[in-house]
């Protein structure tokens, strides 16, 4: 960044000033060189609050060239971020220019830079948190060193540049000087003297600058001294332990590694750095008991709550700003998802223990009055109503011009959607209660006696498979395995096509969780009271994590969260690919139904008789 | 190398003088060539096999085996396959004994679950998932070699096909390729090879790894140890793509573009394993070869 040009105040925008007819700037959240960084609220989503943040470039350079130069660097920023998909960076939603001034919006976060995190911090940082954040830092890096066709080397690795976020995971902000790097070519010197390497200098910027500028964040991270007040490459003559005994002497050597002045010496690569963070932390043992965010405790606070006259045993949904719940006291509820205002509720006569479907403007839920209902999401208006021969605990399932759903009459029901007349029902063994899944032209769904069943659309069955005990669990095909769970302790991997069992993995107990899926991995929870990650090639055990109580809801991926609630009455989310605790919430009774994630906000029931929102 | 092949494939020419043939048009060869997109409606495997001792060794070490079938049944025909390389190890005595025993054991306890399946009126229905199944039949190899060759060792990598699915289960150094129809090849199996594991610690580079003196040193072998962990995964068949089977006698002698090159200029399959068994030995056939190559057509 030219610092030359801090020294001149700039105007900033007023808050209450609306940007490109759509974003409310609220607060100056930071200042750069060449302009400031807002916190914006975006006017197209009027039902909720979604914040984002305005990054601004003045450009008040009198020369054309220089002018257009700056224009370029910033677009290219724009264009880089956009290319990027990583947790740990912010996603961009919009770039656009006014007179003198561009604006990139960015996802907005919540949390803190690390710079005012070590100036705040009475005393040292935790190794255990330094170290958390170094290896998510490699995971960010060997990210963008992977970049295809060229590395992208983010060249000013520094305190301030890593925000941390509520939940306790790093973000690495501004790309305004990141590069993609040529093998061969010579970049120019930008950074921040102190944190650069000496080949950096030289103009000469490769991924292992970058390696050595997260070890000189790091340093600075575990001993409080800033190094741009230090002669640069002065680490080897300031080892950590010298001005921090605590540290172990492992982490110290990993991050010496890092710092070394020659590039041959560091680590070859992002993830070699990781491995060795990863094994110090072991050696030590601080990985074992890594710390949840000390910024969590206070953060999960409900952004509101709404009661119900009953238990909430089921899964809400949400459709164009409106939160639709069902509960025990035979209503299903349309609520503001935005504040959590009643907006209206339709009586049944009997509990709604499922998901209610929204589709085309009406919304479908089964009661245990044995009806299938379909009500006006507006207005709260019956369209129709189907009648089973037993109550309906099963979820249903719009696809096709049908809506698929179970009753516990042994009868899957496919009900045409115009006309609300069944178009077939499909008799099975025992009562349906797990909800059908669509995909590749077939119906998958399980039932009370431990059969699973593949139906096409013609209401035929393709092929059957039996579990020893129920089969309550709703299936979920990806990739071409259908993955669920049974009473009989068992999660189980079919061939979608074929039904042949490609794996079976042991849980604890006994298992009425359906399954979520991303990239490689399976979550399911069990009756032993733990969530487990299973991956799907080879079916082993990621990891696994134990609640106080019984696991019965199903858990919900969002990002790499995973959120699942536990009879235990808390609402958890976990890191995905680790299990790791963020943060969890206790509610005042047992959760078995699932949460609903959507726009960074989690929706949850619990028989409290309340329904939570709570910020993802 | 055109000559080599000219030389190797002109043996049999003299046929042609009893035979009589109708000379195909180019297109028509040019649609032979072009091999599997002649699509078929019911999804089939193909598979083919070559086998060479090499040039340096007088003992075959390697075993191979390739079932190729199809399922009748309910839910339509299925594709059954099952194909195992096992690479026994030299220096070590009975290598041949031991490669042997790992098919034999391996292939004969998966056989037996699918027998119901393949031969029976009235199939029962399989208790145990795929991945169980080749799990134990690793199991059963394990013991075997263990109480009739004692001493010796084997690698393993076998592949049970049924439908789409590709069950592997890999020890040693032997590899499985997908070889995919945009013209990529990936080992999806992972060297259990000291070799390996230095480069993958980065204790040497790929380029050091090629000449490290012990590169055929395992630290897992079928026969070899207690608990032995046999990697198992199931992954999807790519479509109109190839997965090869091969012991190091190909893979460390004929780079994967090398392998690439040559499978794309064949005609077809058992053409391929010809070629890619000649251009091992023409790069010195310092060691066995085995390969086998299996499509899934449709």
């Amino acid at each position: 960044m030219d610092d030359g040009n801090n020294s001149t105040p700039r105007r900033q925008l007023q808050a209450g000033t609306t940007l490109s007819q759509r974003y409310l700037i609220q607060e100056v959240i930071g200042v750069g060189g060449m302009g400031s960084v807002y916190r914006a609220r975006d006017l197209h989503f009027p039902n909720v609050v979604k914040l984002v943040a305005v990054k601004e470039m003045i450009n008040l350079a009198p020369d054309p060239l220089v002018r257009q130069t700056i224009v370029q660097n910033f677009e290219r920023e724009a264009n880089l971020l956009a290319t990027l998909n990583h947790p740990s960076i912010p996603r961009i939603y919009d770039y656009f220019s006014q007179d003198d001034r561009s604006y990139l919006v960015l996802e907005f976060i919540h949390g803190k830079d690390l710079e005012a995190i070590i100036t705040d911090t009475d005393g040292f940082l935790p190794e255990e948190q330094v170290l958390a954040w170094g290896i998510e830092l490699c995971d960010v890096l060997a990210y963008i060193h992977s970049h295809s066709p060229d590395p992208i080397i983010f060249r000013d690795m520094k305190p301030s540049n890593v925000m941390i976020n509520h939940n306790g995971d790093v973000i690495l902000v501004d790309f305004g000087i990141a590069k993609t790097f040529q093998t061969g070519v010579k970049g120019t010197m930008i950074g921040t003297e102190g944190y650069s390497p000496p080949e950096q200098y030289r103009g000469d910027a490769t991924p292992l600058a970058d390696i050595y500028a997260l070890g000189a964040t790091l340093h600075h991270a575990l001993t409080r001294r800033d190094p741009r007040l230090e002669p640069p490459f002065s680490f080897a003559e300031r080892p950590i332990r010298k001005m921090n005994p605590a540290v172990s002497i492992e982490l110290e050597t990993v991050i010496a590694t890092a710092l070394q002045y020659n590039v041959e010496e560091r680590f070859p690569s992002a993830a070699d750095m990781k491995d060795a963070l990863v094994s110090a932390g072991r050696k030590t043992g601080v990985l074992s008991h890594l710390p949840t965010s000390n910024l969590q405790a206070s953060a999960v606070k409900p952004l509101w709550t709404f009661t119900c006259e009953d238990e909430i045993r089921g899964t809400p949904a949400i459709h164009q700003g409106t939160l639709f719940i069902g509960s025990y006291d035979n209503n299903l509820y349309a609520l503001n998802a935005a504040d959590g205002k009643f907006l209206w509720k339709y009586p049944t006569d009997g509990g709604i223990v499922s998901r209610p479907g929204v589709y085309e403007g009406n919304v479908y839920f089964g009661s245990e009055d044995r009806r299938l209902h379909v009500v006006g999401a507006r207005s709260g208006k019956v369209v129709w109503t189907y009648y089973t021969d037993g109550p309906i605990r099963s979820s249903p399932r719009v696809a096709e011009g049908h809506v698929f759903i179970g009753s516990d009459d042994h009868h899957l029901h496919a009900v045409n959607l115009n006309t609300g007349r069944a178009a077939w029902k499909f008799e099975t063994s025992s009562s349906v209660r797990s909800t059908p899944f669509v995909a590749n032209e077939l119906v998958y769904v399980g039932n009370e006696s431990g059969d699973f069943y593949t139906i096409d659309f013609r209401g035929e069955m393709k092929w059957r498979f039996q579990a020893k005990r129920a089969i309550t669990s709703s299936p979920i095909v990806a990739g071409q395995a259908v993955y669920f769970g049974s009473m009989d302790s068992t999660l189980y991997a079919l061939d979608a096509r074929n039904g042949w069992i490609l794996w079976r993995f042991r849980l604890g107990k006994s298992s009425i969780v359906s399954p979520a899926v991303a990239e490689n991995i399976v979550i399911t929870g069990a009756a032993d009271g733990f969530i487990y990650a299973i991956e799907t090639q080879s079916a082993r055990e990621l990891w696994r994590f134990r609640t106080e109580h019984q696991v019965s809801g199903s858990p919900v991926i969002y990002k790499d969260s995973v959120y699942c609630g536990s009879v235990d009455g808390q609402i958890y989310c976990l890191e995905y690919r680790s299990g790791r605790l963020r943060w969890k919430y206790a509610t005042k009774g047992p959760i078995t139904g699932s949460p609903l994630v959507y726009d960074d906000i989690v929706y949850i029931g619990s028989t409290d008789h309340q329904v939570y929102a709570l910020l993802a | 190398m055109l000559d080599f092949f000219r030389k190797l494939f002109k043996k049999p020419a003299p046929r042609q003088d009893t035979a009589t043939t109708a000379p195909l048009d180019e297109q028509q060869i040019q649609s032979i060539i072009s091999g599997p997109s002649a699509r078929s409606d019911i999804q089939q495997l193909i598979s083919a096999c070559g086998q060479s001792v090499g040039k340096q060794r007088d003992l075959n070490e390697d075993s191979i085996l390739a079932i190729t079938a199809t399922l009748a049944g309910n839910s339509g025909n299925t594709p059954f396959g099952l194909y195992i390389v096992a690479d026994g190890m030299g220096g070590h005595q009975f290598g041949e004994v031991a490669s042997n025993t790992a098919i034999r054991t391996v292939a004969g306890t998966i056989m037996r679950k699918f027998h119901p399946y393949l031969f029976n009126l009235k199939p029962e229905p399989l208790d145990e998932s795929l991945q169980e199944i080749i799990l134990s039949a690793v199991g059963e190899a394990q013991k075997t070699i263990q109480r009739e060759a004692p001493g010796s060792g084997t690698t393993l990598t076998a592949a049970l096909i049924l439908g789409q699915q590709v069950t592997i289960a890999h020890v040693g150094d032997s590899r499985a390729y997908m070889i995919y129809a945009d013209g990529r090849i990936e080992p999806v199996t992972r060297d259990h090879s000291l070799v390996k594991r230095l480069e993958e610690l980065g204790h040497i580079s790929p380029d050091e790894a090629a000449n490290y003196p012990h590169r055929n040193v395992l630290y897992r072998a079928l026969g070899q140890g207690e608990g032995l962990e046999p990697d198992i995964f199931t992954i999807p068949f790519p479509s109109a793509g190839t997965l090869m089977l091969c012991s190091d006698g190909l893979w460390g002698v004929v780079s994967e573009q090398d392998v690439l090159h040559t499978f794309r200029e064949s005609p077809n399959l058992q053409r391929a394993c010809q070629n890619l068994v000649a251009s091992a030995n023409a790069a010195g056939g310092p060691d066995n070869i085995s390969v086998v190559l299996i499509q899934l057509l449709g």
